[in-house]
């Protein structure tokens, strides 16, 4: 299947997602207004991922900023990546956050709370 | 008589230290220049990166829920009267060591009713409890339409680190104007 490449933009992130690799990175900010437009394709292309994963997907999140619009679309796509996780792939999410930026620490906490995921949260000097 | 208007006016701007303020109708694309300008704006400001982020992060959500609240929908509704409620002002500045968020918009009473009851709720929590209702919202909470998840006041309270503050005032049987004011520590 085809890997999913988007250009970050002011609003939305930078998308990584090859199939072959087994990785998915979100890169940079996400604060559209409507977030539900832009997470549409990700969905779907997960959704095609998991009918023929590789035996590892690993995801990368390294956000910047996200909006409340964002973060409802987030768990949706974390949720789908826990139905997709089982026998055929193991699904395990690193969750990024700049040193100092308890903030973002805490919104990986909390889909850390609700996602039944390996999920790791790791403070790096820069995303 | 304009020239000293406005004179006042840059006076007030000046000893309140506002940094950007703007009165109109919030569309994207000026949510797209604001933040783009407010980020500039605190390159050169002398605060830690935890700061500007908190800041850009509320600012987010502030402007959002304005660009949501007026958000017009029926075409066929543009005429004046209307522009003017969907209106909205908004400010920002930085006093002593902190910066403030205010925001001001028309709303209906049963909004109005609606919005109020929650900002109490949210107001009446602690952060662990606020943290808790955020990660409820976020996982039994539906999505509107419009994209928004009901998140952004809980956000705006757990980053801002204060409480919100709010006053609804009364114009006529149908509206009201709804003032916030955020503090970012």
């Amino acid at each position: 299947m085809e890997n999913l490449h988007l250009e970050g933009s002011a609003k939305t992130p930078s998308i990584h997602f090859d199939a072959v690799a087994g990785k998915l990175e979100l890169k940079g900010r996400s604060i559209p207004e409507n977030s539900v437009e832009f997470y549409k394709p990700l969905n779907d292309w997960i959704d095609a991922y998991g009918k023929s994963p590789v035996g590892e997907t690993i995801v990368d999140v390294k956000l910047e900023y996200f909006n409340t619009s964002s973060s409802k679309c987030i768990l949706d796509l974390f949720k789908k990546l826990e139905t997709i996780s089982g026998e055929r792939t193991k699904v395990s999410v690193n969750w990024y956050f700049e040193e100092d930026d308890e903030d973002m620490e805490e919104a990986g906490q909390d889909y850390q709370a609700i996602i039944g995921l390996p999920f790791n949260i790791i403070e790096v000097e820069e995303i | 008589m304009i020239k000293n208007d406005i004179y006042e006016l840059y006076l007030t701007m000046e000893r309140e230290n506002i940094l950007l303020s703007f009165k109109g109708v919030v569309t994207s694309d000026l949510l797209t220049s604001v933040l783009s300008i407010m980020e500039s704006k605190m390159d050169y400001m002398e605060e830690s990166p935890k700061t500007k982020k908190k800041v850009f992060n509320v600012l987010v959500e502030c402007l959002q829920n304005l660009y949501h609240h007026i958000d017009v929908t029926d075409q066929s509704e543009r005429n004046l009267e209307l522009i003017e409620s969907k209106s909205a002002l908004f400010m920002i500045s930085k006093k002593d060591d902190h910066f403030m968020i205010q925001t001001g918009n028309y709303i209906d009473a049963a909004s109005a009713a609606e919005l109020k009851s929650r900002l109490d709720l949210i107001n009446g929590m602690d952060k662990d409890e606020l943290k808790k209702y955020y990660q409820d919202t976020l996982n039994n909470g539906a999505m509107s339409e419009k994209g928004t998840a009901g998140l952004g006041m809980i956000d705006i309270a757990r980053k801002s680190g204060n409480k919100l503050e709010y006053q609804f005032l009364p114009i006529n049987d149908v509206n009201s104007f709804f003032c916030l004011n955020i503090k970012i520590d």
